[in-house]
């Protein structure tokens, strides 16, 4: 009886064999960029809004601090998105007929919120406080990024677990003077691990890793 | 308090006659498991579970779908997304107000708590607060206003009223009757004070029928007025009770339970408590002498007692049983020496003629006026409700009603059987009816009326002392419901005001504040007294009204309402007390009492009341034939604990047929140790013809028996077996004792000879000594005190109001799949016939060597540096391991999908800081981590550390008795730390050296040295 497989099916299974680990490999390798791909985390994906507000042309331009906007940062877990009477306050004065600020006047006009597309939004199992983040030193660009020069909302890192961590395990690299949070021109200095950890000293700042910091 | 002497407690009656505990527990997967178990074969379970490993690694995957973020218009001043805010208001039961505070996150009641300013809270709730809740957002509430089945809308009513009061105004309103339940509200007896002046022939009727009746008939016959009484048990040392739960039941109670538990721990002065009851309470369990005995035989012991302690002219009635002889004769003599220092109290289920001579017990003691204390009534217009609900029936029958608005409640089931409500109704002509949900009553009603919830409408109240409370809302009507105010305004000449407009107007007349086109003053409110205290003092401006008003709806107590006390001198000698009291026949005695958690079935739709385990019984979704074990092997009945899946959670009782005056109802008996022998107790609120998808189908109506002749209890009743059986869900059965030590109680005597026990036991791991946990800030820990424990289980439904616990439904229980966090075991200490009861409640230990951490395969449970034993509930996989290894058994798993996920009005009620778990995950008690972390982020805010007390879990801060303290560990000076110092601390299976963060202080008995044999 002849032999069903050539010879050379003896090498082909080798290299399969062993190809099939470097292919499960990248397999996994693949998952694993997929999973912080922007496809996933939306970092640097500017979403649709209802109005193309400009961050950059109200910090950076007009000079309007995080909070005239953001009122709850300091005090409260939810920054706060501003009610369109704030946004009315200046828009009834200077832009007031520009149509690309009708949906606010709409707003304003028949009662019915804006309804944003949300940017930074964490999953429904994690808590996040934006009021002790503040408190202890973490800078608003420090996660969202250079704001000020954003046209468009984006988000500028993952917000996944691993990047909540590495501050939380190392918060010492991160953290700024309290006075800086709301600087959107802070540069951290050269000597910023021995700065941070002065800080981490002097303002209590705990190494939150417990998994009730954030799950409950 | 001897450890290795756990035998003598016991938790179930198997345990007790010695049941052989590996046949208990050892055949654990009972061979009942459905076959379809083994028919799946391998290569199909293979199957399966590929698709299923591989699907459940594609959820993982999943990008999170984009959300929207919507602000304000225009933001409320004091709303800030996420921070909840807390108001004051009232919740009424039995038409006395309880102060509560609400928790409140963005416009919707998420929480009830105590108000701590409010006399009768202090601080704690009952288990129906807590309930209310889940209560509003019912889905099954009624939704609508129909007339005769036909959607209408609200100004149809308003116009039907109108052609009422045209045609009723002929004839004086001769054919007009309102129905209410009692009214303590001051606005509410006003407004139908004016309506009576408006119609002077139209006649307000009240029926309550779960409060009141007979303790105001006894107080009545007592004072020779109607008064009101409450007790002032911080002054009692000696409490006698005759089948009073009133440490669980009845206005006051939350007071009287705090009261109580200081007064019995070590630094206190004590407090003996006898109690004289039938169907054994939580009253009861607290006793340090109990005795059981019939409810018709409790008379004869007041008269004993009363004529013992020299009340003139008591006829004792027919001779006691040797053991009750004794009892009386050591109760008569503590008495005699705590004389203005001592309290008997009669309860609700005993005639007035008992309330009388408890009432005349205590004037002869010298306790009135100082530990019992009169008042002017607390109800706007007192009424004998039964008689008054008699007058109505008899008036329908004849003919003489054209027109019935009842407002709340559900006569046509809870109205005495003999008075056929129902069928004497349906020759009203127009009858309206204003209900929460749409019950019997609604069923034969015209007009039926969503009610408001009290959370959603404004109204006044008084508490047991006379305080007044503003109720005010904190959501705006979900259906649209109206206010009993808003009702009875459509048979004013201004039918269109709204609640709030009736109430403060009320308020600003009798302030003397003119209000803006306000007519005439309201005529006043009558002998009742409701203007007492707060009478007109004169004319106050309009900003000073407002200044008064804002701070009384702010506190949740109006300032200086509270009745003042009074004396109460009966005319002459009391007819009853001479005369011969009814000769106990020998038949068996049926005794009707309001169900522990739904009370008189006004929350049978309620699955948080529905699903609460009832104290004593642990019986939950259904009432029972409640009767001694001895009365139920005589009667040829059984109760077999069986399986389902694992667990002990059924109980099928014999179905007996209960024959009483000529009515008849069928239901499953339950044997209870410490009943007494021939007695029946049934509960009310069951059998409901017409209720909520949740309450349907469940126990059976024990109203139906009842007649107005003999409310609480009658005798000659017939009980015969039928053969059948019926599945009741008991969690008693579940987690079985196996002879460890795991309650201890100690003589009050003995406390200062105690020795405190070691914590931790030597061990070969390496363990964190005292000196390495300090590390930390915080080392969480609380003390759980058995001695103040009353079981009254208000812990238990804040704990799931407050972490989204779901409710599994009857089917579940009996399998062992409740899901409460926290569960109240009761154990027995004695023989059956009389036991001790103590009460445990058991939350998660959080031990520092937590059995459960080690052996989760993926991390989701681990140990948090300040101690918790952390629940990551997104990394469960659901082995349930972690259950498996945990001694405690306070883990629970959600077998199924138990959470309702697509309900919307269930939704607006969840917590928001609390994940809802979902199907195939593990949950148990965090220690309310949520509530830590607020506490912690805002005191890091402020850079200062979280004060003693600032942070107290849900269970604590609705405990009457003071039983939960939480704390941190780390300061010596906190009061958790103290408590865990005291010589009688333990831990629970201690041998296990799991050094759980939650210990127990032992219970103290005060027993009374001449009743020693005990």
């Amino acid at each position: 009886m002849p032999q069903i497989f050539h010879r050379s099916a003896n090498t082909i299974a080798r290299v399969s064999i062993f190809g099939a680990l470097f292919f499960v490999a990248a397999l996994l390798y693949l998952a694993y960029q997929i999973d912080r791909s922007p496809w996933v985390t939306q970092v640097n994906v500017a979403r649709e809004q209802p109005i193309q507000f400009s961050h950059e042309r109200h910090v950076a331009g007009n000079g309007i601090d995080c909070r005239y906007c953001h009122t709850t940062v300091e005090t409260a877990a939810f920054a706060g998105i501003p009610p369109t009477k704030t946004c009315m306050n200046c828009h009834s004065q200077i832009f007031s007929n520009a149509p690309f600020l009708e949906p606010v006047r709409e707003s304003f006009r028949t009662d019915r919120s804006i309804a944003w597309s949300r940017v930074h939004d964490l999953p429904d199992f994690a808590y996040f406080d934006h009021s002790i983040h503040v408190a202890k030193g973490v800078g608003c660009a420090t996660c969202h990024g250079p704001v000020d020069k954003m046209p468009l909302m984006r988000k500028q890192n993952s917000l996944q677990m691993e990047w909540c961590l590495d501050c939380h395990r190392h918060p010492e690299r991160y953290v700024r003077p309290r006075e800086e949070v709301f600087n959107m021109n802070y540069v951290a200095p050269g000597n910023q691990l021995e700065l941070g950890r002065k800080l981490v000293a002097e303002n209590r700042i705990r190494k939150m890793t417990d998994c009730n910091a954030c799950h409950r | 308090m001897k450890p290795g002497d756990a035998p003598e407690f016991w938790r179930t009656l198997a345990e007790k006659n010695g049941a052989n505990l590996d046949e208990l527990v050892g055949d654990e997967f009972a061979s009942r498991l459905p076959d379809s178990f083994d028919a799946v074969e391998r290569r199909a379970f293979l199957k399966l579970m590929g698709a299923s490993l591989a699907l459940a690694g594609m959820a993982g995957c999943t990008r999170q779908p984009p959300e929207q973020i919507v602000p304000y218009v225009r933001q409320p001043e004091s709303i800030i997304p996420g921070q909840p805010l807390f108001y004051s208001t009232a919740m009424t039961l039995g038409g006395r107000a309880t102060g509560i505070l609400v928790e409140s996150h963005e416009g919707r009641p998420t929480k009830i708590e105590g108000n701590p300013s409010h006399p009768a809270s202090l601080g704690a709730t009952d288990v129906f607060a807590q309930a209310a809740l889940l209560d509003l957002y019912d889905p099954d509430r009624m939704q609508t206003l129909t007339y005769r089945g036909d959607i209408l809308p609200w100004s149809a009513f308003l116009g039907a009223m109108r052609t009422v009061t045209t045609t009723e105004q002929a004839e004086s309103g001769a054919g007009l009757r309102i129905l209410t339940e009692t009214v303590c509200s001051p606005t509410l007896g006003a407004q139908i004070e004016e309506i009576l002046a408006r119609f002077p022939s139209a006649v307000w009727h009240q029926w309550d029928p779960a409060t009141g009746v007979n303790s105001a008939a006894g107080l009545r016959m007592a004072a020779g007025n109607d008064v009101s009484a409450h007790y002032n048990v911080e002054s009692a040392a000696v409490i006698v009770s005759f089948d009073a739960d009133f440490l669980a039941c009845g206005a006051g109670h939350l007071r009287y339970g705090r009261q109580f538990a200081r007064r019995r721990r070590p630094e206190g002065a004590g407090c003996r408590l006898y109690a004289a009851e039938a169907m054994p309470t939580t009253t009861g369990a607290k006793a340090d002498h109990r005795l059981p005995l019939k409810p018709s035989q409790i008379e004869m012991l007041a008269r004993a007692l009363a004529a013992d302690l020299g009340v003139a002219g008591v006829n004792r009635g027919a001779a006691l049983p040797a053991d009750a002889q004794a009892w009386l004769t050591a109760v008569r003599n503590d008495l005699n020496a705590h004389r203005g220092a001592s309290i008997v109290i009669a309860g609700e289920g005993q005639p007035a003629v008992v309330h009388a001579l408890a009432h005349a017990l205590n004037a002869t003691l010298g306790n009135a006026g100082r530990t019992v204390l009169y008042t002017d009534p607390v109800e706007t217009h007192p009424v004998d409700q039964v008689r008054s609900l008699r007058e109505l029936a008899d008036a329908m029958a004849a003919g003489d009603v054209d027109t019935l608005l009842i407002l709340g409640g559900n006569p046509v089931y809870t109205a005495p059987a003999d008075l056929r409500f129902a069928e004497q109704m349906a020759k009203v002509r127009v009858r309206a009816h204003l209900s929460l949900h749409a019950n019997e009553t609604s069923a034969i009603s015209h007009w039926q009326i969503p009610e408001a919830h009290f959370l959603e409408a404004w109204s006044d109240a008084r508490a047991f002392d006379g305080t007044v409370s503003i109720v005010q809302p904190l959501i705006a009507p979900l259906y649209g419901g109206r206010s009993a105010h808003e009702v009875l305004a459509a048979l004013s000449d201004r039918p269109e005001r709204t609640g709030y407009q009736i109430v403060r107007e009320f308020w600003q007349e009798q302030r003397g504040a003119t209000p803006t086109g306000a007519r005439g003053a309201i005529a006043a409110t009558g002998a009742s007294g409701a203007t007492g205290a707060t009478g007109a003092t004169g004319a106050t401006g309009a900003t000073e009204f407002e200044a008064f008003w804002r701070k009384t709806v702010h506190d949740g107590v109006m300032a200086n309402t509270a009745l003042p006390t009074r004396a109460i001198t009966p005319a002459g000698p009391i007819a009853a007390f001479s005369t011969a009291p009814p000769a106990p026949d020998g038949g068996i005695e049926i005794a009707f009492r309001n169900d522990p958690t739904i009370y008189d079935g006004r929350f049978n739709n309620n699955g948080w009341l529905q699903e609460l385990p009832k104290p004593i019984t642990h019986l939950t979704w259904d009432n029972a034939v409640l009767v001694s074990p001895a009365t139920m092997e005589r009667l040829g009945g059984a109760a077999r604990p069986d399986f389902t899946g694992g667990e002990r959670g059924q109980i099928h009782g014999s179905v007996v047929a209960i024959t009483y005056r000529g009515r008849s109802v069928r239901g499953a008996m339950f044997p209870v140790a410490g009943h007494p022998d021939d007695v029946a107790t049934l509960h009310l609120g069951y059998g409901r013809a017409r209720t909520g998808h949740v309450g349907a189908d469940r126990g059976f109506n024990a109203g139906a028996l009842r007649t107005s002749d003999a409310l609480t209890f009658g005798t000659g009743a017939q009980i015969a077996t039928t053969g059948d059986t019926f599945p009741l869900a008991c969690v008693q059965y579940h987690h079985l004792m196996e002879g460890r030590d795991i309650i201890r109680a100690i003589p009050r005597a003995e406390l200062a000879s105690l020795k405190k026990e070691e914590k931790a036991l030597p061990s070969m791991w390496p363990v964190l000594t005292d000196e390495q946990e300090k590390v930390a800030d915080y080392k969480w820990g609380m003390s759980i005190d058995l001695n103040a424990c009353n079981g009254c289980n208000a812990c238990v439904v804040s704990c799931q109001a407050e972490n989204n616990i779901p409710v599994v439904g009857k089917v579940e229980v009996m399998r062992g799949r409740e899901m409460h966090w926290l569960r109240v075991d009761s154990y027995h200490q004695g023989e059956v016939a009389n036991p001790k009861t103590y009460f445990q409640p058991v939350p998660c230990m959080h031990c520092e060597t937590a059995p459960c951490e080690p052996v989760c395969p993926v991390g989701a449970t681990t140990h948090s540096s300040e101690g918790l034993n952390d629940m990551v509930y997104n990394r469960c996989v659901g082995t349930r391991y972690c259950s498996n290894n945990c001694p405690y058994k306070v883990r629970r798993f959600n077998f199924l999908q138990y959470q309702d996920w697509d309900t919307p009005s269930l939704k607006l009620g969840r917590n928001p800081d609390v994940s809802v778990r979902s199907r195939g995950v593990m949950e148990k008690c965090t220690y309310c981590v949520q509530r830590i972390s607020a506490g912690r982020i805002q005191s890091e805010r402020e850079g200062r550390k979280i004060q003693d007390g600032e942070v107290t879990t849900a269970c604590q801060s609705v405990c009457p008795a003071e039983a939960i303290v939480f704390g941190n560990l780390n300061d010596p000076s906190s009061r958790v730390s103290m408590l865990q110092a005291e010589q009688r601390d333990y831990a629970l299976l201690r041998e296990l050296n799991t050094r759980p963060r939650t210990t127990y202080l032992a219970a103290i008995t005060e027993f009374n040295p001449d009743l020693s044999d005990k």
